[in-house]
């Protein structure tokens, strides 16, 4: 544990838990999640929908509005803290520094700008560009996201466009400014199959060539597989297990994750059916007293119906299970 | 509500629905807003102030022979000259304005509940033979309510009482005049009800139990009233209760602008017609009360109607 | 675009043809027009002279082309209330309804599209949350009742701005206008507040309700995750996305306020179409009335088309759809 002055990670956050305040009291979304970014990595978050996956993403760029709300947590940037800035700072920061990418490319541009002055105002935003030079970076900028002719291209509004071609221009706006750090939640989920694949390169390699990270969220656990460096696995507004890549797949050591692996199609496999995790993730008005996952798991125990299992460190990685802290059944 | 198959009522059954009823949005929204619960309690107060005019009115404002111009033009009771026989004080006439007032209250109330009763029944007959049946009936309806609804439904109500008055010639009778208003204004506010059951309507149309049961010889008005209506009750309930609200607005308007309800048979909107001559020269309380009770009326309608829509209609919250 | 203008043009005309239509059953059959014309004494003889020349035995098409024809051509016939031309009497009664109209309209935008934006955007501060509440009164308030208030304050107890009439007028050619005397601006106060604030409350709620919707939209969270300052976010891409649906209701809001004129001029007893119609209402006029409807009617169906053609001017999407429907 003992190092010489590390350098801080790019995104460190410790003890993230937002609330929902609802009329019959309030819900725990997130609950004391503790992750990091380092620079250059892509960091994929994976689980179901409801599991607090894109909640963790607004919350690092404080886009969370009520009656949802950040209750606790330090989240810092390049080890400062970001979690109590001003609007104003907060605001520079967003596109600066943090770039986001939300799920749907047909509703996230106004339809009633045109391309162009959508990303120029996005850039002057952040730069000191004059209009023209703002212009000239701009058709540069889808040029560099693979629009086909952007001279021409640029002053369309977004309904001229496809979906994977309206995605790429969300790409060239989230990277407009060149910011460290891409929050992606769903990129491609909305998208045709076959443009996925195509997305999803561009993405990484774009912030490849700009040394930056991505926070990747994404329910998909193929595109985890190929694209991350590392994975967390979120259930139920907790982080159940978080590890490399390679490890989380070859070896998961949590139920949870077994499952999730298990329900990956593979050519290679010589099992000929997919597992399946049975029943449904817990609502967050009824969640269990113990650990979440207990009432679906194979291998729960008397102890995880009424206690919560923490974080226990495995190799490079660490999951949220008893089994693993030399429990037995 | 759209379930067909009678429930035994089981008394855990009731139970349960009553807590479901409590612990519903509705309840929840309801009991949570003040303003909500007082305009319901207002409400209640005035239509049982109107429906009991007769014996809570300290005089009858309907027996000229009662009238004593020796008392007209008295002020309220608290004021100089004012006296208890004459509470809010009297008008030109030596009418009682107390008593005016919960006659008129009774009139305008009558008159919007009965207005807008025939236009929910013409509405919902339009929008069921629209919906149901399509084709030409549907074009011809609907292209009616278009038109119609470009319009304000004020004018309509005049347009309507213009012709009809011009129908039955001028020197018609006193009792025509009540119903020449309930005639203009429900007129005017059949198009929504219309709308949103022929919505509903088609919508059932295309299901496939109402196939089968075509298919097995069901009347159609019959699948009309066991089917549709039910679906549309929460709709036209909001619908109702908004358009009383404007019905008592064009009431009083129409009333106001001498078109409605005559002095001798004031409605809230005839009184303040009546008051409005009397407000250079000082006698304000004629135009007062019952100005200030047709807006105190008017609010609490529709507040009740705007938040039955919130409360009905979750995606406007 | 063009093929989308001609074919509302078409609508609006057939919608005009409709209500003509109705006018003339309302002016043939609705009542007799030779007893309304002919006096007490009018000989039998007379009153089959009138109907002739009056073209009552004319196959029907005859008589509707001929109504038609006519009110192409303004004519509507004479009034059996006033006995004059009822063209005339409009002539007279016009510019008052229009002048009284502008300047509510001009009230009505100016005042409640800006409270609008603001209510829209500072939803929680405290001064949204009253005007919200006033505005439900204002909504609620039938609009005689507000005039008389009115009256009562500023005429009856302040003494400031008159009650009644339009002041002095200064003929420009056939327009009597309001416009160019002090009088006749501090007529034009009450009655223009009392006409306009209906509409504006309408006005400044849906603006909000609008700037409301469009701020929880995807678009405007990405443009907040891009760092767009909230003044950029607020007016260059939430208003603008308000604006086709507040352009739309503004634009119909008007064509009521030329209606709702009707109930204002009684209050104010304003020289107008208004109190033309009502006189007419009263005393069974039915040229007077088949020419408000028809008049009043083009009033709808003009602005109904303008609003229709701006939409698509305003809309892109409308607009590309417009041009790829030639």
């Amino acid at each position: 544990m003992l190092q010489a002055v590390p350098a801080p990670p790019l995104l460190d956050v410790k003890d993230l838990t937002v609330q929902i305040d609802t009329r019959r009291g309030p819900l725990l979304a997130i609950d004391h999640i503790s992750f990091h970014i380092a620079r250059g990595e892509i960091l994929g978050i994976v689980g179901e929908s409801g599991a607090g996956k894109s909640l963790t993403g607004a919350a690092i760029i404080n886009l969370l509005t009520p009656p949802i709300r950040r209750i606790q947590g330090e989240i810092s940037l390049q080890g400062a803290r970001i979690d109590g800035l001003s609007i104003q700072a907060m605001r520079e920061l967003r596109g600066k520094k943090i770039g986001m990418i939300f799920q749907d490319p047909l509703t996230s541009l106004d339809p009633l700008a045109t391309i162009a002055q959508q990303l120029i105002e996005t850039l002057r935003a952040h730069l000191p560009l004059s209009p023209s030079a703002a212009r000239a970076r701009a058709i540069g900028l889808l040029r560099e996201v693979g629009i086909p002719a952007p001279e021409q291209r640029i002053d369309a509004y977004p309904h001229a466009f496809s979906g994977g071609m309206r995605q790429r221009v969300v790409i060239a706006l989230a990277l407009a400014a060149e910011p460290e750090l891409i929050i992606a939640d769903e990129p491609t989920t909305a998208l045709d199959v076959s443009v996925q694949a195509q997305i999803i390169e561009l993405l990484k390699a774009l912030c490849a060539q700009r040394g930056a990270s991505i926070m990747l969220i994404t329910h998909d656990m193929g595109v985890i597989a190929e694209t991350a460096d590392r994975v967390a696995v979120m259930y139920a507004g907790r982080i159940v297990e978080i590890g490399p890549v390679a490890q989380i797949i070859q070896s998961p050591r949590h139920p949870y994750t077994q499952g999730l692996m298990g329900a990956i199609p593979s050519l290679g496999a010589d099992r000929t059916r997919l597992t399946q995790i049975s029943g449904a993730m817990p609502r967050l008005t009824a969640l269990p007293e113990g650990c979440a996952f207990a009432p679906r798991c194979t291998k729960a125990m008397a102890l995880c119906q009424t206690q919560r299992p923490s974080l226990t460190p495995h190799e490079q990685g660490a999951a949220a299970c008893f089994l693993l802290e030399g429990a037995t059944v | 509500m759209s379930s067909t198959t009678p429930q035994p009522a089981l008394p855990e059954n009731t139970a349960s629905w009553w807590k479901r009823l409590a612990d519903s949005d509705i309840t929840y929204s309801f009991t949570r807003s003040k303003v909500v619960m007082g305009s319901a309690f207002i409400s209640a107060l005035l239509l049982l102030l109107a429906l009991f005019a007769p014996y809570v009115s300290p005089h009858d404002p309907t027996n000229l022979a009662s009238l004593d111009l020796m008392n007209s033009l008295n002020p309220p009771a608290w004021l100089q000259g004012g006296s208890w026989d004459y509470p809010l004080g009297t008008d030109n006439q030596g009418r009682d304005m107390l008593s005016a007032l919960l006659f008129g209250l009774r009139l305008s109330l009558s008159v919007s509940l009965a207005s807008v009763i025939l236009a929910m029944a013409l509405g919902i007959t339009l929008g069921l033979i629209s919906g149901y049946f399509g084709g030409w009936a549907d074009t011809i309806i609907m292209r009616i309510a278009d038109i119609q609804m470009t319009f304000p439904a004020i004018l309509t109500a005049l347009l309507v009482n213009g012709v009809v008055r011009a129908l039955l010639g001028l020197n018609h009778t006193g009792g025509a005049d009540y119903w020449v208003l309930v005639l203009s204004i429900g007129l005017s506010f059949w198009v929504q009800f219309a709308r949103t059951v022929r919505g509903s309507a088609m919508v059932e149309r295309s299901k496939d139990y109402v196939a089968a049961a075509r298919l097995i010889g069901v009347r159609p008005t019959r699948i009309m009233f066991t089917h549709v209506l039910p679906n549309v009750l929460g709709p036209v309930l909001v619908i109702a209760t908004i358009s009383l609200a404007l019905a008592i607005i064009t009431e009083a308007t129409l009333s106001f602008l001498g078109v409605g309800l005559p002095p001798s048979n004031p409605s809230l909107g005839t009184l303040v017609r009546v008051g409005n001559d009397f407000l250079l020269s000082g006698e304000w309380w004629i135009v007062f009360f019952p100005g200030l009770i047709l807006a105190i009326l008017a609010l609490s309608v529709n507040m009740l109607g705007d938040w039955l829509r919130d409360a009905l209609n979750p995606k406007l919250r | 675009m063009l093929a989308f203008s001609i074919r509302r043009m078409i609508e609006a005309w057939v919608v005009m043809l409709i209500v003509a239509l109705l006018a003339f059953v309302l002016f043939r059959y609705v009542g007799n027009p030779v007893d309304q014309m002919a006096g007490q004494y009018t000989s039998l003889a007379d009153r089959e002279l009138m109907h002739k020349q009056l073209g009552l035995d004319d196959p029907i098409l005859v008589q509707i082309a001929r109504f038609l024809w006519n009110a192409l051509h303004l004519d509507f016939g004479i009034s059996y209330h006033f006995r004059e031309p009822v063209s005339q009497l409009l002539m007279k009664r016009g510019p008052a309804t229009l002048e009284l109209s502008f300047a509510a309209s001009l009230f009505a935008i100016a005042v409640g599209i800006p409270l609008g934006v603001f209510t829209g955007i500072y939803k929680d501060s405290l001064w949204s949350k009253f005007f919200l509440g006033v505005s439900l009164i204002g909504v609620s308030l039938p609009t005689f009742l507000i005039g008389v208030l009115l009256i009562f304050a500023f005429s009856v107890e302040l003494h400031w701005l008159p009650s009644y009439g339009r002041g002095d007028t200064v003929a420009l050619g056939l327009w009597q206008t309001g416009f160019l005397t002090a009088s006749g601006l501090r007529a034009l106060i009450l009655p223009s507040i009392t006409l306009g604030l209906f509409q504006l409350t309408l006005i400044a709620r849906l603006v909000r309700s609008e700037m409301l919707e469009v701020l929880r939209t995807d678009f405007i969270r990405f443009a907040r995750a891009r760092g767009l300052s909230e003044r950029a976010i607020n007016f260059n891409h939430a208003l603008k996305n308000t604006l086709i649906p507040v352009i739309t209701i503004t634009g119909l809001q008007i064509g009521s306020i030329i209606a709702f004129a009707v109930i204002t001029e009684t209050v104010f007893q304003w020289p107008g179409m208004g109190l033309l119609f009502i006189t007419a209402v009263q005393s069974a006029d039915i040229p007077v009335m088949a020419a408000y409807l028809i008049l009043v009617s083009l009033m709808f169906v003009t602005i109904n088309f303008i609003v229709d053609v701006l939409y698509a001017f305003v809309d892109p999407r409308i607009r590309l759809h417009a041009m790829s429907a030639t």
